[in-house]
């Protein structure tokens, strides 16, 4: 379980992030947030990720006070996050298949378990094919897909896609989508945070609505309303 | 465990330094850069060091006996120096070898030669060559020789010491290797300075090509000791590669200059240095390849390293 409790972050230039923020995410449960550019989705996601620290409040994952960690527990609760991002964030000079064994080596996983799980991540994305070319060699869609199977190869609890299909074409956006609902579907938690109303709308799971730093609306089986 | 995560960071370092070939080779020919004045240093302290050696080796006092001079009490003076604790060796030069060795001399000069005929007797006195254990110990011998047998007394054999007339000269060349030494030091410590600043600038350089990867890899959740190492790694092969280089290089470069150092200073060959002292350069060179690779390497990747 994620909750979120009384969350405010405010940067060192002033701008309020957040402001007061109660949220609980439930194991399982598909999540979007939505809302303008600026609204306070990506420090909700840098907050989960300990990437930020909260000015207020508390961020528990489990009953773990997330920003009370050290680095190396840092470290172990990140290897429990899958996370994904518009701009795909793949080593650029490691191949898709060392890419993806790169979460499991530093999982500390032996070098069988890469042998045999990489290649199923890389089937659920559809990209077996293209396990010894370099991200470069890939399109969007595919990188993205990469990004992925890097995410769940290590099955965390929780996935987290940050605007995962902001630089995709509506195909690839749809394909996307696709793998994410199969993914929660085997008991994943998905986090998505989105601008496209269209995903929102077709995917009638719990939609979180942030504006100004606030939530506004949190419905569950929602629509993209802002 | 521990092994596993070993060679995860050694492969992981060698595979990024093949293929960031473009990166790695310019990282490679600064470290050269530095490698080769950290060779010239060592070559050039040797080479000073060396003639330094063989220019005191040279250093002497020679004890000039006035012509009439009676062999016995000469070589009476010879055993009371020779048990001088300083004094390695005398060596006795007689009036009639120290003629030949004045003819030998000027065998070239007919008119010397034809003066010295027309004099009836020798004109020249014994010679006693003394040779000290260390260079400053002459001053010693110098001052024993001068307490026990006072020049132009009237009674003394002795004519003359020439370390007196040297003293002057033999200070001045110490004083001046002295400098030269210090001002070398100044020179050497300012340059491997400045060649491992730039070092370490294009080292940084390469690492900021990797800060987003370094991101990436925090947010999957890898250790900082799992980021570094590899780049550790990295920093090393690029020290191991550029040294390999350097030691190839001074081999053209010490046995062409070889002639010419040993014209120049005083019976040293530089590449026959080399040749001698390989295993020490070695191991200097390559060290110092690995140790400036490395540290450059940590100390260009810290700042990304902060976890959160």
């Amino acid at each position: 379980m994620i909750y979120f409790d009384n969350v405010t972050k405010i940067y060192s230039d002033d701008t309020i992030a957040l402001e007061n923020v109660d949220l609980k995410i439930e194991p399982g449960e598909f999540v979007s947030i939505v809302g303008h550019s600026g609204a306070g989705k990506t420090t909700l996601i840098k907050l989960l990720l300990a990437e930020e620290t909260p000015t207020d409040g508390r961020v528990f994952f489990e009953s773990v006070d997330i920003h009370c960690l050290k680095g190396n527990e840092v470290c172990r609760l990140r290897r429990n996050i899958g996370t994904i991002f518009q701009d795909f964030r793949l080593i650029s000079n490691k191949t898709i298949f060392e890419n993806i064994a790169f979460a499991m080596e530093v999982a500390g996983r032996t070098e069988e378990e890469i042998r045999e799980d990489v290649p199923h991540a890389l089937e659920l994305v559809g990209l077996t094919k293209k396990a010894w070319n370099f991200p470069h060699e890939l399109s969007g869609g595919e990188q993205q897909r990469v990004a992925i199977a890097r995410a769940i190869v290590n099955q965390p609890d929780i996935l987290v896609a940050d605007e995962p299909t902001g630089n995709l074409d509506p195909l690839n956006t749809h394909d996307i989508i696709q793998i994410l609902k199969k993914i929660n579907d085997l008991g994943t938690t998905v986090i998505l945070t989105t601008h496209n109303k269209h995903i929102i709308d077709q995917l009638q799971r719990r939609v979180i609505t942030v504006d100004n730093g606030k939530i506004i609306r949190d419905e569950f089986s929602g629509k993209y309303i802002l | 465990m521990l092994m596993l995560n070993l060679r995860r960071i050694f492969r992981t370092g060698f595979v990024q330094f093949w293929r960031n070939g473009v990166v790695s080779l310019s990282a490679v020919l600064v470290m050269i850069i530095t490698l080769f004045v950290i060779g010239s240093v060592i070559f050039s302290s040797a080479l000073l060091k060396k003639s330094l050696v063989s220019i005191e080796d040279k250093v002497d006092i020679n004890v000039y006996f006035v012509p009439d001079a009676v062999e016995m009490d000469i070589l009476s003076v010879k055993s009371s120096i020779e048990e001088l604790p300083e004094v390695d060796f005398v060596s006795y030069v007689s009036k009639d070898v120290a003629l030949e060795n004045f003819r030998e001399r000027h065998k070239n000069d007919q008119k010397t030669l034809e003066a010295l005929d027309e004099l009836d007797a020798n004109p020249l006195g014994a010679v006693l060559n003394i040779k000290a254990k260390e260079p400053s110990q002459y001053e010693g011998v110098a001052n024993f020789l001068e307490q026990n047998y006072p020049i132009g007394d009237g009674v003394s054999i002795v004519e003359k010491v020439n370390y007196f007339q040297n003293k002057q000269a033999i200070d001045q060349l110490g004083q001046i290797i002295d400098a030269g030494e210090k001002l070398g030091a100044i020179v050497t410590i300012i340059f491997i300075i400045i060649s491992i600043l730039i070092t370490l600038n294009t080292i940084r350089l390469a690492m900021f090509i990797s800060k987003d990867e370094i991101n990436v890899m925090k947010l999957v959740g890898a250790s900082s000791n799992f980021i570094t190492g590899p780049f550790l790694v990295t920093g090393a092969m690029y020290g191991i590669v550029s040294s390999v280089i350097t030691l190839i290089i001074f081999w053209p470069v010490t046995f062409w200059l070889g002639p010419i150092t040993e014209r120049f200073f005083v019976e040293t060959n530089i590449f026959e240095y080399y040749i001698s002292s390989f295993g020490e350069m070695f191991l200097i060179i390559v060290g110092s390849g690995i140790f400036i690779g490395s540290v450059s390497s940590f100390l260009a990747i810290k700042r990304y390293l902060r976890i959160r």
